[in-house]
């Protein structure tokens, strides 16, 4: 009974959406305001609206009606109430509900702003929006209930259906089957719905890109709009991106935190883009130049959110993680095929509109180092898009089924992240406008200096491999120059901060070098936690001061900084990760980079929740000094599937971590374990943590900058 | 002709030894490959069943079996490349990380970088337009300034003529308050 | 806000032909491709009643098929062929296994019908001892590079089982495992009866 009211609601919101579809396309033909007013606040609506459907279902899951054939299929009795709200997303069917909720939330939210001064494009953000939202209603609707249930028919059938079909009765399990187990993690529970909101909060831009495109503007006025929201969309979708990694890393078992997988590669297409689209999008602002490139970036944005939604739905790529295949590939396809053809002809046809009349003057300038910049992140997206659709090509044209696997993403995307990584250090230091190389090398000697030390050090050291001086040195580059903007910056200040503040900071700046330096002296070994303390001292200090003067161009510093920090964790592990496997007999030790690791024993019980646990205990040493025990695992749960839980030591400077193999026979006398050494991995973690206080610094609202941020440099 | 006789039945002796010794030495077997050894092969090779998932951390009681097949290969003495050329004949070329250089497959290879080159070829040319349209000023001498128009109010732009020194001007006196 | 009361002469050329030419065979080309590929995962398995391409099974020394070491589907035209994919670490094979050298045996004499068991990514000692579990006499061979397979069932799993009539066209299809002997037979027998 609530079901079929919980799919009334559903249905509602969806014939809510397609009416504010209707009204504002009529109000903005007619030129009649009281039409678009409606749509508007149809929209508005559609979020309470199917927030009521939302909370229904959640209300089920919690209460286990396994009746529901999405109940059965990801709660069970013995899971505890928070893991069953989560399930709200576990699988196929309340995914796509996520989808469309986060989507209503995002559009009523945009009705909320004031739009005296826009109306004109308030119909086509309304349409845009509502079509999205009301494609996703009509999947849940019509293809992947969650509502449906079980019912027994005639000829001993069981079947999912949302209405009774002739002679069956309803059946009603006593359990379910639980949420798959790899799910019942932190990192998974919040990843589905921060990769969402990146994806939905896209659409955002994009609705108000086709506003301006319809009613003819050629001004970036819809960029100022949307420009908060586009920032928030990347960062979301950044994070989500990031804690994918994380639960790879805690959970998949494999020692690592991205294996290039068609489905990971779906979720990073729209990053690349939006990134892009993020830079790009500031030249619009500034110079009033590459105003179709923007338009094709956001529309390629939508695009490819919603491809990367199809791709991990409709069974075309195989993946480790595509949800299985089911009749909305055919819808999501022919969507995908009208919004695209519907943005492309729209390009096309004010294309000329979009014109700009400032042209680029050199190759030298900032202006020119965005559009590299955008020509580098084009490229990894057609590598990946590229070797995500390869074998699809090969498999229709040859028959044959070919893998297009990591060796084939990391060497082509690896120079184009490089080249990436050394613009974040030039493209701060340029100019707008006139450039030539010698303004630029003006410009850009003095942090150049400390840079050429770095490569010569690390060597010292007993660094060999390339990539790992390259890609060292550019993070150290970018590092100086950040350093060296945020002195310049400070020096320049004349917000309030008087000489003797100056002092201070010197002094506190001065004191922080001298306080780490001694640090290391001492105890040479442990010289990473030193060095970071003196790096994040330096940032407090800087930003405290500075970040109120221009947020957006010191936020995006910052940002940058967090993604040089990822770059060490990134770095450390492509280059240097090690493994091993052994099977070893009760104490019986392994080793590993200057580890040594002793098999102390071996514990097998049943847990609480009824998964059978068989957990080792492994004594850790470096250099004959004991380190501590790790506990590597794994958890058979009751439907079968087995999760395996590492064992890992972190520290600022490596992770040690410890697989217990549960495909090899394991026993008390034989157990074969698996031990990768992961370099500076946790770098890329404290780097996504950085990278959030950078987002904060950007975005947060500062009083009167509102109208200096069009004249400012930024 | 005693000597003689000694000298051949040694010499014999000694040569059947040495051939007997040699040829031990040949076919003795090389110690049982170590996991080590065995996950460098798997490593580079996908599960032939399972989707995506790399041999050496694949769970299943195939995977086991193909990954004691490497050891047994190995132990033989094949090189890596010959095991791996066995994987592709008995499974298929998904089992590589990478699609083999032939045929169709070259496209993989070819086109991101040709795409690559493209792109910037077709950045260059459009700048050499642009550096080109520079050096006719009149041309674009009186564009409204639609780039600007939404720095000021809305109203402006219907029927005003701005000129580029008008919109010059501007722009100083905007940098001035910066 | 449009921008009709432009009175700029600068040249705003619209998008060249050429290039709107590009970018929609471009954009169509990858729809049809996304097209097929979901046509063909909507549709992975080879349609009954349609003919059986021509494959060749090497088989395993032991197990020749009239003194030949490969079979070749166009060889058997005028007799029922039955083509049975297992593994020797696939389960559900197991308890099919014996089912089906029993109906073998129903009909070996006759030699009317051929069995032809095709080794889905296996290895070769595990199969052997899978084999002789059962002791399987029909003719069994390597699927080598996955191709048989492929022809069958894009998405192939283990067991399945394809009956070809005697002009090569397929008539039955089994995914999993039979149930019985006679379940087997039933498949069989309406061919050799003339449909």
């Amino acid at each position: 009974m609530l079901a079929q009211f919980g799919l009334g609601v559903f249905v509602l919101t969806f014939l809510l959406a397609l009416f504010s579809v209707g009204a504002a396309v009529a109000g903005y033909f007619s030129k009649s305001d009281r039409w678009v007013e409606t749509a508007r606040l149809g929209m508005l609506l559609s979020f309470p609206l199917l927030s009521v459907g939302v909370a229904i279902l959640t209300y089920l899951l919690v209460t286990g009606h396994y009746e529901l054939q999405y109940v059965y299929s990801v709660t069970s009795n013995d899971m505890p109430v928070y893991l069953k709200i989560t399930a709200l997303w576990g699988g196929q069917a309340g995914s796509l509900v996520l989808w469309s909720w986060l989507m209503a939330a995002f559009a009523s939210a945009v009705t909320l702003r004031k739009w005296e001064r826009d109306r004109e494009m308030l119909p086509w953000v309304i349409a845009v929006t509502s079509v999205t939202l009301a494609f996703f209603l009509a999947l849940s609707i019509f293809y992947e209930n969650p509502f449906a249930r079980w019912w027994q028919t005639t000829g001993g059938d069981i079947i999912a259906r949302m209405f009774a079909p002739a002679g069956a009765f309803p059946i009603t399990p006593s359990d379910g089957q639980g949420l798959n187990p790899l799910l019942r993690h932190p990192g998974m529970i919040i990843h589905p719905p921060m990769l969402y909101l990146g994806f939905v909060a896209f659409v955002i831009p994009f609705a108000f890109a086709i506003g301006a495109l319809v009613t003819g503007r050629s001004d970036d006025r819809w960029i100022r709009l949307t420009r908060r929201w586009t920032l928030v969309a990347w960062v979301f979708l950044s994070l989500g991106l990031v804690l994918g990694m994380r639960w790879a890393y805690d959970v998949l078992g494999w020692g690592g935190y991205w294996a290039w997988d068609p489905v990971e590669i779906a979720a990073l297409m729209p990053w690349l883009t939006g990134t892009a689209f993020l830079h790009s999008v500031m030249i619009q602002e500034k110079r009033g130049m590459f105003k179709q490139w923007n338009m094709l970036l956001i529309i390629l944005t939508y695009a490819l959110v919603i491809f990367g939604t199809f791709l991990t739905r409709s069974g075309v790529l195989s993946s480790v993680h595509a949800f299985s295949e089911s009749a909305i590939g055919p819808m999501f396809f022919v969507f995908i095929g009208i919004t695209f053809v519907t943005s492309v002809a729209l390009l096309i046809y004010r294309w000329k509109d979009l014109r700009a009349e400032v042209e680029m003057h050199s190759l030298f300038s900032r202006e020119a180092l965005f559009l590299l910049n955008n020509l580098l992140f084009m490229g990894v997206l057609i590598v990946c898009f590229w070797g995500v659709i390869f074998p699809l090509i090969s498999e229709l044209v040859t028959g044959q089924k070919v893998t297009v696997g990591p060796p084939f993403y990391v060497r082509a995307n690896g120079p184009l992240f490089g080249a990436l990584l050394a613009l974040m250090g030039i493209a701060p230091l340029s100019a707008w406008g006139r450039s030539t190389y010698k303004t630029l090398g003006h410009a850009l000697w003095k942090p150049l200096i400390p840079t050429v030390i770095v490569p010569i050090v690390l060597a010292i050291l007993g660094v060999r491999n390339w990539v790992a001086l390259v890609g060292f040195t550019l993070v150290a580059f970018v590092i100086f120059v950040t350093l060296y903007e945020f002195w310049r910056a400070f020096r320049k200040s004349n917000l309030a901060v008087t000489k003797r503040a100056q002092w201070i900071v010197l002094t506190l700046f001065i004191l922080a070098t001298i306080g780490s330096a001694t640090w290391v002296i001492l105890d040479p070994a442990n010289w990473v936690t030193p060095f970071v303390c003196m790096i994040l001292t330096y940032f407090m200090i800087a930003i405290w001061i500075l970040a109120r003067r221009n947020p957006r161009r010191y936020g995006g510093y910052l940002i940058h900084l967090s993604m040089v920090v990822m770059a060490i964790g990134i770095l450390g592990m492509q280059v240097y990760q090690t493994t091993t496997q052994e099977t070893l007999a009760v104490g019986q030790n392994m080793e590993l980079a200057g580890y040594t690791l002793r098999y102390d024993s071996l514990a097998q019980f049943t847990y609480t929740d009824g998964r059978y646990v068989t957990r080792a205990v492994m004594s850790v040493f470096r250099g004959g000094q004991y380190l501590g025990d790790l506990y590597p695992r794994f958890d058979n749960y009751p439907d079968g599937q087995p999760v395996t839980i590492a064992g890992v030591r972190s520290t600022l400077s490596d992770d040690l971590y410890v697989v217990l193999v549960n495909w090899e026979n394991v026993s008390e006398a034989q157990a074969p374990f698996k031990v990768y050494h992961n370099p500076l991995v946790n770098w890329l973690w404290i780097g996504s943590l950085m990278f959030i206080f950078g987002f904060l610094v950007a975005a947060w609202p500062v009083r009167e900058k509102e109208n200096r941020e069009g004249t400012n440099e930024n | 002709m005693k000597t003689k006789i000694v000298v051949f039945l040694t010499g014999t002796i000694l040569v059947i030894t040495a051939a007997l010794l040699l040829t031990r030495n040949v076919s003795a077997q090389q110690p049982t490959p170590s996991d080590d050894q065995v996950n460098a092969i798997a490593s580079q090779l996908f599960c032939p069943v399972c989707e995506n998932t790399p041999l050496d951390v694949c769970p299943t009681t195939a995977c086991h079996q193909w990954r004691e097949l490497i050891r047994q290969m190995l132990a033989e003495g094949k090189s890596p490349e010959a095991i791996k050329q066995y994987f592709v004949d008995y499974y298929g070329a998904r089992v590589l990380s990478e699609p083999p250089a032939s045929g169709i497959n070259w496209l993989v290879y070819v086109v991101p970088p040709v795409a690559f080159i493209a792109g910037a070829a077709l950045l260059f040319l459009a700048f050499r337009t642009w550096k080109r349209m520079e050096k006719e000023p009149a041309s674009e001498g009186t564009a409204i300034s639609s780039a600007k128009g939404d720095s000021t109010a809305q109203t402006t732009g219907a029927g005003i003529p701005l000129d580029d020194q008008y919109i010059a001007r501007i722009e100083e006196e905007l940098k001035k308050r910066k | 806000m449009t921008q009709e009361t432009n009175t700029a002469p600068a040249p705003k050329r619209g998008v060249p032909v050429w290039a709107q030419i590009l970018v929609w065979i471009g954009l169509l080309g990858l729809l049809g491709l996304l097209a097929a590929g979901l046509f063909k995962a909507k549709n992975p398995i080879l349609a009954v009643r349609s003919s059986v391409p021509n494959f060749t099974l090497p088989l395993f020394s032991g197990y020749e098929y009239n003194s030949t070491s490969e079979v070749k589907l166009t060889d058997l035209k005028g007799k029922v062929v039955v083509v049975n994919f297992w593994a020797s670490w696939c389960q559900p094979c197991r308890t099919e296994a014996a089912d089906l050298e029993s109906a073998w045996l129903s009909y070996a004499d006759k030699g009317q019908v051929v069995f032809l068991g095709v080794d889905y990514v296996d290895t070769e000692p595990e199969a052997r001892s899978y084999m002789s579990d059962f002791n399987i006499s029909y003719p069994n061979g390597p699927d080598m590079g996955t191709r048989i397979s492929q022809i069958f069932n894009r998405n192939l799993g283990v067991p399945e089982t394809y009956v070809v009539d005697q002009l090569g066209v397929l008539r039955f299809i089994q995914i999993g495992p039979f149930q019985s002997v006679a379940e087997i037979q039933s498949t069989i027998d309406p061919l050799l009866s003339g449909r």
